[in-house]
C-alpha cells in the first residue's frame, strides 16, 4: 500500500465518526470530540481560571499594600479567613499563606498552563500540520474532563476547615507533610489530589500532541516545515510526558506523608526535606520551559506575519526550542542553591543555568531581526507580540542575577525572584496568550476582535503592568522576602511601605483594565466584524479552511511546497504565500478528498 | 468504530513505520519509566542517605516467594506473545486461550503480592513510621526492629504502584478479551492486542527492576 | 520610593565581593537592556507600516546566528567563573579562628547558642538568648544552623548571608562583621502562619565590648 494511502488511512483513523448528521449538542458542546471544540472549552474554563487568580492577588496585594488594616467589604469573608473589625475585616496570616499559595498554584496550572497547551495545543497542531483532528480525539476529550474535577477540587480546598493549602505552591516539607506546622490539613491533600489528577490530563494530552505531530502530517509537511508555534507545542509536549510524572510520585510520596503516616520527608523519621525539593524542582524546571515555549512559538508566528517577512533564522529557532528544552532538564539545582545543597553542586548548576540563558537570547535576537527591515502592521495581535519581547527581555536579564550563586545569596526568596517570575509569566507568557488570541479569534469564532478596544487594554495593560512589577525588582535589592504577610515587623523594610502601597493600587488599576479584553471578547462573539478565511494574510494551513474549520477541518488533502514564513517573496504577486499554493512551474496534483470512512 | 478498526495493522507513515496507537503506546510508556524513575530513584537516594533503615537482601523480605512471583509475571509474558503471534496467524481460539493464561498468570502475581504484603505486615514490616517494627521471618516477637520506617515507606510505594500498574494491565487485558470474544482482532488488524502486550511487558520489565533493586541487592 | 538599583550598603568581608558581581552584572544587564530596547523601539517606529513599504526577503544568516550565540555564552560562562570563587569562600572555605556558635529555628523564632567565657560549644557555661545575635567585628563567626521542625532560612541582609535551615541537619554558614553595629536577622523561607514575625537582631560589638558582654551574659546565667 503506498504512503499516501496509509497516511490516508490513519487520518480516516483519526476523523472520527462520519454520518452526516447533526450531533446532538451533549455531542457536539460538552462531550465533544473534535480537537476545536475541545480547544475552547480549555479557553473558557482557563480564563475563569486567570480571573481567579488574578482576584487572589488582589487579596494578597490589599494587605501588602495596607499591612493588617481593615479591608472594606472584608466582612462577607469567613472569620477563619479574616477577622471582622470596624470598616471591614482584617486578613488573618493563614489567609494570606493560602492566597500566596493558591494564587501561584491556580495561575500556573489552572490558567497559564491550560491556556497555552489545552487551548493552543489543541487549536492549532492539527491545522496547522494539516491533519482532520488529533491521533487520539477521545483521549483528548479525556484530557479536558479530567481538568474538570481537578479545578474543582482546587476551588473546594478552600471551603474546608483549615482552608486551603498554605505552604507556597512549591508545598516544600516538612511544613506540607503535616498539618501540624500550618494548620492546614485536608486543604493541602485537595491541593495533592487536584494536581494529580491534573497531571493524567496533561499526559493525555502530551501523548496525543506527540503522536499528532509525529504521525499526521500532510504531505509535504516535513519537520522544516513546520510552523514554530507546533514545533514549540512538539517540544513542549515531550516536556509535559517527562516531567509530570516526576511530580506525580512526588505528590504521591507527600500525601502518603500526610495520611497514612509515611515519613519519606519527616526528619524526625530520617525522612529527607531535601528530596522533595529535588524531585519536586527537576520536574519543576522543565515546567517553567512548559510556560514559555508556547509563548515563544505563538509570538514567532504572529510577529513573521504582521511584519510581513520570513521569520529571521527559521533553523536556529528550531534549535533554540530544543537547546532549551534539553538543557532544562539539568538546572533544576538553581532553585536550592541556599537549601544546604553541596555548594559544589552548585558550582555546576550556575553554569549550567548560565549557558541556558544564550537559546533565549539567540530567539529574542531573531524576533528583533525579524522586525528590522519589516513591513510592520502594529494591529493588537502585534502589540501583544511586541510586548511579550520587550518584556521577556527584562524577564530573562534578570535571570542572570540569580543564576551568580553569590548574587543569589542576597536575593534568593526575595522580591527579585517575584519580578523575575512575573516578567515571564505575565509579562512573557500571559502577553503571547492575548497575542494568540486575538490573532486565531477569527479562526476560532468567524470574527475578529474589536481592535479599539484591544488597543485600550494593550496600553492600560503594558503600562500598569509594568508600574506593578518593575519596583518589586527594588522591593528585592533593598531586602524583602516573599511570602510575608506583614514586612512592617522589619524595622528595616518600613520604608518600603510607599512602594508597597503603590503597587497595590497600580495592581487595582491592572486588573480592572483586564475587563477590556472580557468584553472586546464577548462583544466580538456576537458584533465583530465577519472573518474571511484568511484575515491577516497569513501561509499557514489553518489559514486555507473557513473561519471557523467545519469538523474534519481539510475537505480536501493539503499537499505543502514550502515553509510558513515566505513573506514578501519575489515569487508572489502579494506580500504572502501560502504553504500550499502550488509553485509557478509546478501545476497542482488532482485533489485527494479527505477520506470519509475507510 | 470500524473506521479505526480496519487501519490498524497497516505499515507505516511517512516517516515513522508505526500507526497511531502503537506510537501512542511507546510514547505513554515513556512518561511510565519517569514515573518509576522517581520512585526508584527516590529510594535509592534515601538508601544511600540512611543505610541503616534498609536490611540485607532476604532478612525482612521473602525472596524465594517473590522469586517465584516474577517466574510467573515472565510466564505471562510469554503467554501474552504467544496470543499475539496466534492473532498475527488470524488464530482466534489461540489469541482468547493465550489471553486468559495471561489474565490467569497476571492476576495469580497480585494475589501472591498481597499475600505476600499480609505476611510482612503481620512481621511489623508497614509503611507508616511510627508503627514500623520489622522483625522479618521467624524471629521472636519481642527482638529489636531491622531496618527502619524509610524501608518500609519505600518498599510499598515502589511495589505497590508496580502491582496497581499490573491489577490495571489486567483489567485492560479482560477488555481486550471480551473483544476479542466479539471477533474484533483480525490477521489484518490486531492493533488492540499489539498494544496491550506493549504495555504488559513494560510492567514486566519493570518488575524484573523493582525485583533486582529491592529483593536482591 | 526608592528606584534605585543601587544595593544597600553591606558590612562582611565578602559581601563586598557578592555586590562587585552584582554591580559587573548590572552593568552588563544594563547595557544589553538598552541595546535590545532601544533596537526594538527603533524597529517599531521605523519600519511600521506606510503605504508601499516593502518588507525585505531575508531567512537569516548563519553566520550571525553563531556570533550571536558564542558573544552570549562567552558572556555568561564569564559571569559564571567570576561568581565561581565567592561562592566558594562564601558557602565552602570557613577561615581559621572562627567563633563558634549555634543557631536554632524554630517556629516562630531564633535561638542563639554561644560558647560562654571558656569559647568551647558544649560546655557549662554556653547560654542561649533568643532572636538576639551577637559577634564581635573583624573576627569570622561560623553559625552551626540547626532547624527544630520545618525550613528556615537564616537571612543576615546586611551581611549579605543567607542559608536555608534544615530540620534533621546542621548546615554551616558563616560571616565576619567589618562594622560595629545593629542590624538585622529575618527568615526568608516560609515557615508558617508566623513566618512574618521571625525576625531579630545581629548586633556586632568591638572585640573588648563583646567580651564584656559574654561575661555579662555568663555572669546573668549564675
Amino acid at each position: 500500500m503506498s504512503t499516501t494511502q496509509h497516511d490516508m488511512v490513519n487520518r480516516a483513523e483519526a476523523g472520527g465518526h462520519h454520518d452526516h448528521h447533526e450531533p446532538p449538542f451533549i455531542r457536539k458542546y460538552i462531550f465533544s470530540t473534535d480537537h476545536k471544540t475541545i480547544a475552547k472549552q480549555f479557553m473558557f474554563v482557563s480564563l475563569f481560571f486567570l480571573v481567579v487568580g488574578g482576584l487572589l492577588a488582589t487579596l494578597m496585594r490589599w494587605q501588602l499594600g495596607f499591612p493588617s488594616q481593615p479591608m472594606p467589604g472584608g466582612g462577607v469573608f469567613p472569620d477563619a479567613m479574616m477577622a471582622p473589625t470596624p470598616g471591614g475585616a482584617i486578613m488573618l496570616p493563614e489567609f494570606y499563606n493560602s492566597l500566596v499559595t493558591m494564587h501561584g498554584t491556580i495561575m500556573i496550572f489552572f490558567a497559564i498552563m491550560p491556556l497555552l497547551v489545552g487551548l493552543f495545543g489543541n487549536l492549532l497542531i492539527p491545522l496547522q500540520i494539516g491533519a482532520p483532528d488529533m491521533a487520539f480525539p477521545r483521549l483528548n476529550m479525556a484530557s479536558f474532563w479530567l481538568a474538570v474535577p481537578a479545578g474543582i477540587l482546587m476551588l473546594a480546598s478552600f471551603a474546608v476547615e483549615g482552608g486551603a493549602a498554605g505552604a507556597g505552591w512549591t508545598s516544600y516539607a516538612p511544613l506540607s507533610a503535616s498539618g501540624e506546622y500550618t494548620g492546614v490539613y485536608l486543604g493541602q491533600q485537595l491541593w495533592l489530589v487536584s494536581l494529580a489528577v491534573l497531571g493524567f490530563s496533561s499526559l493525555a494530552g502530551a501523548v496525543n500532541y506527540i503522536s499528532t505531530v509525529i504521525n499526521m502530517r500532510a504531505p509535504g509537511m516535513t519537520w522544516f516545515r513546520i510552523p514554530l508555534a507546533t514545533w514549540a507545542l512538539f517540544i513542549t509536549a515531550v516536556l509535559v510526558l517527562l516531567a509530570m510524572p516526576i511530580l506525580a510520585g512526588a505528590l504521591i510520596m507527600l500525601l502518603f506523608d500526610q495520611t497514612i503516616g509515611t515519613a519519606f520527608f519527616l526528619p524526625e523519621f530520617d525522612g529527607e526535606p531535601l528530596l522533595w525539593q529535588h524531585l519536586f524542582w527537576f520536574f519543576g524546571h522543565p515546567e517553567v520551559y512548559i510556560l514559555i515555549l508556547p509563548a515563544m512559538g505563538i509570538a514567532s508566528e504572529v510577529i513573521s506575519n504582521r511584519a510581513r517577512k520570513p521569520i529571521f533564522g527559521y533553523h536556529s529557532m528550531v534549535l533554540a526550542i530544543i537547546a532549551i528544552a534539553f538543557l532544562g532538564w539539568i538546572v533544576w539545582g538553581h532553585h536550592m542553591f541556599q537549601s544546604g545543597m553541596n555548594p559544589m553542586l552548585g558550582t555546576s548548576f550556575m553554569i549550567s543555568t548560565m549557558a541556558i540563558a544564550v537559546p533565549s537570547a539567540i530567539k529574542t535576537f531573531n524576533w528583533l531581526a525579524t522586525l528590522w527591515k519589516g513591513d510592520l502592521h502594529l494591529d493588537s495581535p502585534m502589540l501583544y507580540a511586541i510586548a511579550f519581547v520587550s518584556l521577556f527581555i527584562i524577564g530573562g536579564l534578570s535571570g542572570v542575577y540569580m543564576a551568580s550563586t553569590p548574587v543569589d545569596v542576597y536575593i534568593h526568596d526575595t522580591y527579585f525572584i517575584v519580578a523575575h517570575i512575573h516578567y515571564v509569566l505575565f509579562g512573557g507568557s500571559l502577553f503571547a496568550i492575548f497575542a494568540g488570541i486575538t490573532f486565531w479569534y477569527p479562526k476560532m469564532f468567524g470574527r475578529l476582535m474589536n481592535e479599539r478596544l484591544n488597543k485600550i487594554h494593550f496600553l492600560l495593560t503594558f503600562v500598569f503592568y509594568n508600574l506593578v512589577f518593575w519596583p518589586m525588582h527594588n522591593l528585592g535589592l533593598q531586602g524583602m522576602m516573599r511570602r510575608i504577610y506583614d514586612f512592617t515587623q522589619y524595622e528595616y523594610l518600613q520604608p518600603l511601605q510607599p512602594m508597597n502601597r503603590f503597587i497595590t493600587i497600580c495592581v487595582f488599576i491592572l486588573v480592572a483594565s483586564q475587563s477590556l479584553y472580557a468584553i472586546s471578547f464577548f462583544w466580538s462573539l456576537f458584533k465583530g466584524e465577519k472573518a474571511t478565511n484568511n484575515p491577516w494574510n497569513s501561509n499557514g494551513l489553518e489559514w486555507t479552511v473557513p473561519s471557523p474549520p467545519p469538523h474534519g477541518n481539510f475537505a480536501e488533502m493539503p499537499v505543502v511546497y514550502r515553509g510558513p514564513y515566505e513573506y514578501s517573496s519575489p515569487e508572489s504577486d502579494t506580500d504572502f504565500l501560502p504553504q500550499t499554493t502550488p509553485p509557478r512551474d509546478r501545476p497542482a496534483p488532482a485533489p485527494v478528498p479527505t477520506p470519509q470512512g475507510a | 468504530m470500524t473506521t479505526h478498526a480496519a487501519a490498524v495493522g497497516r505499515a507505516p507513515m511517512p516517516g515513522m513505520e508505526v500507526y497511531n496507537l502503537k506510537l501512542g503506546m511507546w510514547v505513554f510508556l515513556l512518561s511510565e519509566v519517569m514515573f518509576f524513575t522517581g520512585l526508584i530513584g527516590s529510594y535509592i537516594i534515601l538508601r544511600f542517605a540512611h543505610p541503616e533503615h534498609f536490611a540485607q537482601p532476604g532478612v525482612v523480605l521473602n525472596v524465594p516467594l517473590t522469586a517465584f512471583n516474577t517466574f510467573i509475571l515472565i510466564c505471562s509474558s510469554v503467554t501474552m506473545v504467544k496470543a499475539f503471534a496466534a492473532i498475527e496467524q488470524g488464530d482466534q481460539k489461540g489469541l482468547k486461550r493465550w489471553l486468559l493464561a495471561t489474565i490467569a498468570l497476571g492476576t495469580l502475581f497480585v494475589g501472591v503480592q498481597v499475600v505476600e504484603y499480609t505476611v510482612l505486615a503481620s512481621e511489623g514490616f508497614v509503611p507508616m513510621a511510627e508503627a514500623y517494627h520489622a522483625i522479618g521471618r521467624g524471629n521472636p516477637h519481642d527482638g529489636p526492629a531491622l531496618g527502619g520506617p524509610l524501608y518500609g515507606a519505600t518498599f510499598y510505594t515502589m511495589t505497590g504502584f508496580h502491582g496497581t500498574h499490573v491489577t490495571i494491565g489486567v483489567l485492560c487485558m479482560w477488555f481486550v478479551l471480551w473483544r476479542a470474544s466479539k471477533g474484533a482482532y483480525t490477521a489484518q488488524s490486531y492493533g488492540g492486542v499489539e498494544i496491550m502486550g506493549l504495555y504488559w511487558h513494560f510492567v514486566d520489565l519493570v518488575w524484573i527492576i523493582l525485583f533486582t533493586i529491592v529483593y536482591l541487592i | 520610593m526608592n528606584w534605585s538599583w543601587m544595593l544597600p550598603e553591606s558590612f562582611s568581608t565578602f559581601g563586598g565581593e557578592v555586590d562587585a558581581i552584582y554591580y559587573v552584572i548590572l552593568w552588563v544587564t544594563g547595557i544589553v537592556f538598552v541595546i535590545t530596547e532601544g533596537l526594538l523601539v527603533y524597529f517599531v517606529v521605523r519600519y511600521r507600516h506606510k503605504e508601499g513599504r516593502k518588507a525585505t526577503f531575508d531567512h537569516g544568516s548563519t553566520r550571525v546566528e553563531v556570533a550571536w550565540t558564542l558573544a552570549p555564552l562567552f558572556i555568561v560562562i564569564g559571569l559564571g567563573v567570576a561568581s565561581k570563587g565567592v561562592w566558594d569562600r562564601m558557602k565552602r572555605d570557613v577561615p581559621d579562628g572562627a567563633l563558634e556558635m549555634i543557631v536554632t529555628a524554630q517556629q516562630f523564632e531564633w535561638h542563639a547558642t554561644y560558647a560562654g567565657a571558656d569559647g568551647v560549644l558544649g560546655t557549662d557555661d554556653d547560654f542561649t538568648l533568643v532572636n538576639e545575635l551577637h559577634a564581635p567585628e573583624d573576627r569570622p563567626v561560623l553559625v552551626y544552623l540547626r532547624s527544630n521542625d520545618v525550613l528556615h532560612s537564616f537571612f543576615l541582609p546586611e551581611m549579605r548571608v543567607k542559608q536555608d535551615a534544615v530540620p534533621g541537619q546542621e548546615i554551616r554558614a558563616w560571616f565576619e562583621a567589618v562594622q560595629p553595629g545593629d542590624y538585622t536577622l529575618g527568615c526568608a523561607e516560609l515557615c508558617g502562619t508566623g513566618h512574618t514575625t521571625m525576625n531579630g537582631t545581629l548586633t556586632v560589638h568591638t572585640q573588648a565590648d563583646y567580651d564584656t558582654w559574654v561575661a555579662g551574659q555568663v555572669a546573668q546565667q549564675q
